[in-house]
């Protein structure tokens, strides 16, 4: 894991100095990240350090209060408004999420939708990709996620962890430049995280770039060329998985590694 | 009640039956009340929208609309409506110089029942669209679909199946509405009932045939709204 290898490779995404408030509640305290291609980024922290909220300003499902995003190279324009930055431009945020593969902690998959269609309803409708194009690239992610024989049925009809497989292939569909991760296996029983992590772990191989928020400690150290461990909306810890887990100075970080292993 | 027993021929559809023109009525309720009904989806259909993501402004006049119009009685309003309506509109076009207008008794029935419709279905989709998990339209938004691609392929299919249960109330009250179209003189089914059994004295025989009749459009809309609900509820597991 020699991190100057990843620092000479193009970067996905850069956040600097973020900063987030929920009326006085400030939530996220200046956090700044670089994720370059290829990079597996994990953020971890105890509940309501902020994790989350972080994760979901990247894509502006949360408008932050202040700081820069740029994506792919590309900043995001903002401007100032009475509650604080709007954008400047939604074209602009709409064409940047398409490069942001999101998967949530509670799938959020379309329920009027079979699981094929699921997959294929942002490249039809967004990317504009032909109805046959799609169809072969659902296929072909469906048939990673291992859920091709599940094609033809509704969400509600499948296991947790089959939903968030389904979530994922939806997710690959778009070939993001990032894939976004927001506690992918919390909502899960048990018995069907393995399942989950195994697809995302298999992702990591293959040299995708990602964010993830995630509780799965070992997980975490095993898949991540970065960490980063917030507390309190700021950066406590961060660098490699090795420095995180095994390194740290922080003795708010160690206790809270040490708590999970 | 002797004639319950004597004048069923009266019904008939020959030449001195009155069953052609009984069933012209119900044809005429059936057209009023399917306009009136596919006007108030489409006033629904905005009022929802605006009223979840309008403007302030949108969002206080379509509260002013809902809440007058499901407060004044329903014949108050098509008698208002109808004729203050159709006077309003002939005195535009008198100032402006156009002859005044015969509004057909057609267009002022489906116009005047769909904009009370209107009012209720703003309501019911509302309603329907705030049951959609959020999450699905927060999905959809991280995906980059903009604001009308969200309300055309995620909103508008995902509350259709919370939505139909209410539309399907909507349509049962706006087939017996157009019986209040009688008082404007419109021939629907209520009215020629009344003719028919003035004329004939046979009102047992009128008002139960004209009952059996608003019975069967009930009926037959209830098979055709379950079918609809069932589909639209497929991806929901127990409740199909």
């Amino acid at each position: 894991m020699n991190s100057d290898i990843h620092r000479s490779r193009n970067e996905a995404v850069v956040v600097n100095n973020l900063h987030k408030k929920f009326d006085d509640l400030e939530v996220l305290r200046g956090v700044s990240l670089q994720a370059n291609e290829g990079d597996v980024l994990s953020i971890i922290g105890s509940s309501g350090s902020g994790k989350s909220t972080f994760l979901r300003c990247i894509n502006l499902l949360e408008l932050p209060t202040s700081g820069d995003i740029r994506i792919a190279g590309e900043s995001i324009a903002f401007k100032q408004s009475k509650q604080g930055l709007i954008p400047e431009d939604s074209k602009q945020v709409q064409r940047l999420r398409t490069k942001l593969g999101m998967v949530f902690q509670s799938f959020n998959l379309w329920s009027h939708k079979t699981v094929i269609q699921n997959v294929m309803e942002v490249p039809v409708h967004v990317l504009k990709q032909s109805k046959q194009d799609a169809l072969e690239r659902a296929e072909h992610f469906l048939n990673r996620v291992g859920l091709w024989e599940k094609r033809d049925q509704y969400p509600a009809f499948l296991s947790g962890g089959q939903q968030q497989r389904a979530a994922i292939a939806r997710a690959l569909a778009i070939e993001p430049r990032v894939m976004l991760f927001d506690e992918p296996t919390s909502a899960l029983d048990p018995e069907l995280v393995g399942e989950v992590l195994k697809v995302i772990h298999d992702l990591a191989d293959e040299g995708r770039t990602m964010i993830l928020v995630t509780h799965e400690m070992k997980f975490a150290r095993d898949v991540s060329n970065q960490v980063i461990f917030l507390h309190h909306g700021k950066v406590e810890e961060s660098g490699t998985a090795q420095q995180v887990f095994y390194e740290t100075k922080s003795e708010r970080c160690k206790a809270f590694v040490s708590s999970i292993h | 009640m002797s004639d319950l027993f004597s004048n069923w021929h009266l019904l008939s559809f020959s030449d001195d039956g009155w069953g052609w023109r009984m069933l012209e009525g119900l044809w005429s309720t059936f057209q009023i009340a399917l306009g009136a009904f596919l006007m108030g989806l489409v006033i629904g259909l905005l009022g929802a929208i605006g009223k979840l993501h309008g403007s302030r402004l949108t969002r206080s006049l379509l509260a002013i609309y809902t809440t007058l119009i499901r407060a004044v009685p329903e014949l108050v309003l098509i008698l208002l409506l109808y004729y203050a309506g159709t006077g309003a509109i002939n005195q535009v076009l008198d100032m402006m110089g156009y002859r005044p207008i015969d509004i057909s008794g057609l267009v002022a029935g489906i116009v005047v029942l769909g904009i009370v419709q209107g009012a209720y279905a703003t309501e019911v989709i509302r309603g329907a669209m705030r049951a959609i998990p959020n999450g699905q339209l927060e999905a959809a938004q991280a995906f980059g679909m903009s604001p009308v691609t969200v309300l055309r392929r995620i909103t508008i299919p995902a509350m259709i199946p919370h939505a139909l249960p209410g539309m399907a109330n909507l349509w049962l009250i706006v087939a017996k509405d157009t019986a209040l179209l009688a008082v404007v003189g419109f021939s629907e089914l209520a009215l020629i009932t009344r003719q028919a059994a003035g004329l004939t004295q046979a009102y047992w025989v009128f008002f139960l045939a004209a009952g059996a009749l608003y019975l069967s459009l009930t009926l037959v809309s209830n098979v055709f709204f379950r079918r609809l609900e069932r589909h639209a509820r497929r991806g929901q597991p127990g409740l199909s």
